[in-house]
């Protein structure tokens, strides 16, 4: 790793965690001029075991579900201090603290328009606790509090689309990455960067412990989500849906039970067929909305 | 000296704010102490105030806000009280753990259920844990005082703890009363800017909000707890310092004919004055009372409760708060201070004027009556007295 890395080795992530691989691209296109506001869970306990630190950049934690509001303070506290000017204010956090518990405060973010760059790093369900659904869990997948059983096959309910919620707020601009399209995630980043104004970015953060499957494969099941339309790859100025640019469409989409095979939290539905219709059905429908 | 104006409680905190050249105010409404965002919001759109007012969705936020704005090396204040205390909980211990010198002015008012927006200590009292320096104000002019002084203590490098102040749900918040209102260069004078230790800063990037191991952990806390103690020193020097440039003399604990009292009521919060006028009727009855007002109940003034514990026969603590299931809060502080005394009063323990209840002379002489028999039996079976408690609602049900 390169030493003018922000984001440094040594921190005690899984091997294979796609966050901290998206965690190092958004540095590396950030740069040092960067103050990040950090919500509890996996990103803020496995980099900061004090007194070690992962971050060569100023970097706040505070509690989980407040990453938003913390980042509020830090803009508006430069900005009056004089210090504002170049200086990016991030804020980071897991799908559980954006989607549920953090929820309010960043809407409240985004209404009252700073000028933040929040990135979520979904990875599905709440990790750090040991594998919860969440509402960013999709349907069907196991965790510790939705096992697949003998009656319920896993996560009831669907996915809350994050970015569409956020993007209904009107911010200056909102995107969805992943890290199999390096070049992709941080050219949304950079443009989060230099809007005026609240800008979002929701990078699919595939986790090997959580979602079971052998860590080299974390580039690949990104690809594959977006491959088989399962995450699409997406950004938007302002809160006009017709015009959403897809920034990558799929040549030919895969099915979805390819990218199921690979993952234990989805293994008992390649016994269900009609569970997998079902979704591939859901998965086409919103294909069909993004023109593809 | 300052200028003479006619004010309410929240506007004497919110100009303090002002007079402090706050630099941040994150804030979201809630009754008794809307006032205060509102009248910051008054000076920053008049001009009169340079401030950013961060209206939040929430009091959670208001809190985390302020952290963050903090540690970013401004000075921050903010209001609230009851409700959105309780909702700003989690971020107070973690503002505390932080060191990070916030002040918040709290219009104290009873907490739910049922709901209630008048006067109690309840909700600072189930915050007297959280790290924060607790301040009580017994009136408008000491509202604004100690909102001064809460800055100098907080930021002063030996003791980097946020502070609140309480003032009482519209007894105060919305009471007129005159006070002296200092000019700016007085307070200029008396309270520098604010110099932090750490900031986020790129040019010094540090990690801030880490995470501690059992290996760790301790120490961080064991530092809260001397911060804290070195806060008793500072909290004296602060009030010196101002009595000095401003005349006006303030204690951890104030007394009132104590010397020779018998049976000496311990109070916080506006109820102080009720307290010294009742104890004069009572010395005109024969009885030999007195009144300790305590201004600062964290850190807790331990010394001064015991020089006061050694004067009276009886202690009368009136608690506006309850902790279900032993006493009231002050009354358990006071209890263990004195717990390895060698000679120690009989304590007494009142549940007084929650949810608002008026606090009245009649009041007064019905604890000092239980006082009297205590004295007499020499002994305490229950020392805790629920006072003006309507027994007819109580009977027969609904």
């Amino acid at each position: 790793m390169a030493s003018d890395e922000l984001f440094v080795s040594g921190h005690r992530g899984c091997a294979g965690c796609g966050m901290a691989t998206a965690v190092r691209m958004v540095l590396q296109e950030a740069g040092p001029n960067t103050i990040v506001a950090n919500a509890t869970g996996c990103l803020e306990v496995m980099t900061t075991g004090y007194p070690e630190t992962a971050w060569k950049i100023p970097w706040i934690h505070a509690a989980f579900e407040n990453a938003a509001a913390v980042a509020s303070g830090v803009d508006v506290a430069l900005k009056k201090l004089g210090k504002r000017e170049g200086v990016n204010v991030l804020a980071f956090a897991g799908d559980g603290g954006t989607f549920d518990i953090g929820f309010q405060a960043l809407s409240g973010m985004l209404e009252r328009g700073h000028n933040i760059t929040y990135v979520v790093f979904d990875n599905e369900a709440y990790m750090n606790t040991g594998i919860q659904r969440c509402s960013s869990t999709p349907p069907y997948a196991s965790t510790t509090t939705s096992p697949a059983g003998r009656v319920i096959p896993g996560k009831q309910g669907k996915k809350k689309p994050i970015s569409k919620i956020v993007a209904a707020h009107d911010i200056a601009y909102t995107a969805t990455a992943t890290i199999a399209h390096p070049k992709d995630l941080k050219t949304k980043i950079k443009k989060a960067l230099e809007s005026e104004g609240p800008s979002f970015v929701q990078i699919f953060s595939p986790c090997p412990t959580g979602w079971r499957f052998p860590s080299e494969l974390s580039v690949k099941l990104s690809k594959m989500a977006v491959d088989t339309g399962i995450f699409v790859l997406w950004e938007l100025e302002g809160g006009n849906f017709d015009n959403i640019r897809i920034t990558y469409k799929p040549k030919e989409r895969k099915p979805v039970e390819e990218y199921f095979k690979l993952q234990g939290r989805f293994r008992h539905l390649l016994k269900m067929p009609e569970k997998i219709a079902e979704i591939q059905r859901e998965v086409d429908e919103k294909c069909a909305e993004f023109g593809f | 000296m300052g200028v003479k104006q006619v004010v309410k409680g929240n506007f004497a905190t919110a100009v303090a704010a002002k007079l402090a050249r706050v630099d941040v105010v994150p804030a979201y409404p809630i009754t008794p102490s809307t006032l205060f965002p509102e009248q910051i919001s008054q000076y920053v759109a008049n001009g009169e105030m340079d401030a950013e007012l961060l209206l939040t969705e929430s009091e959670h936020s208001a809190m985390s806000a302020a952290i963050g704005a903090s540690a970013s090396g401004a000075r921050v204040a903010t209001s609230t009280a009851s409700q959105g205390l309780k909702l700003m909980s989690e971020m107070l211990f973690i503002a505390s753990g932080m060191r990070l010198p916030i002040v918040v002015a709290v219009g104290n008012r009873a907490l739910s259920a049922p709901i209630n927006i008048w006067c109690d200590h309840s909700d600072t009292m189930a915050e007297r844990d959280s790290g924060w320096m607790q301040f009580y104000a017994e009136s408008n002019q000491a509202a604004l005082d100690l909102m001064l002084m809460a800055f100098k203590i907080a930021e002063d490098h030996r003791v980097l703890l946020p502070a609140m102040v309480g003032l009482d749900a519209f007894v105060l918040t919305h009471t007129m009363e005159g006070v002296d209102v200092p000019l700016q260069e007085e307070v200029d004078d008396f309270l520098p800017p604010y110099k932090p230790v750490y900031t986020l800063n790129v040019n010094n990037p540090m990690t801030f909000g880490s995470f501690g191991t059992p290996a760790h952990y301790m120490e961080f806390k064991y530092q809260q707890w001397e911060a804290m103690k070195s806060a008793r020193k500072v909290i004296d020097e602060v009030f010196a310092d101002f009595e000095r440039k401003f005349g006006r003399k303030y204690e951890k604990v104030s007394e009132y004919r104590t010397d020779d009292a018998e049976i000496i009521f311990i109070t916080m919060g506006s109820v102080s004055g009720t307290a010294r006028a009742a104890v004069d009727r009572l010395r005109e009855r024969g009885i030999k009372a007195g009144a300790a007002k305590i201004v600062v109940f964290r850190p807790f003034p331990l010394e001064r409760i015991k020089d006061i514990a050694k004067k009276a026969e009886v202690l009368a603590v009136l608690d506006r708060a309850v902790s279900f299931g032993i006493s009231g809060p002050v009354f358990t502080d006071i209890a263990g201070a004195l717990t390895n005394e060698e000679e120690k009063p009989m304590l007494l323990d009142f549940i007084i004027g929650l949810g608002g209840r008026d606090i009245t002379f009649r009041d007064f002489f019905e604890m000092a009556e239980i006082a009297k028999k205590t004295m007499k039996a020499g002994k305490v079976d229950d020392p805790v007295h629920w006072i003006n408690l309507r027994k007819e609602l109580l009977e027969g049900g609904a």
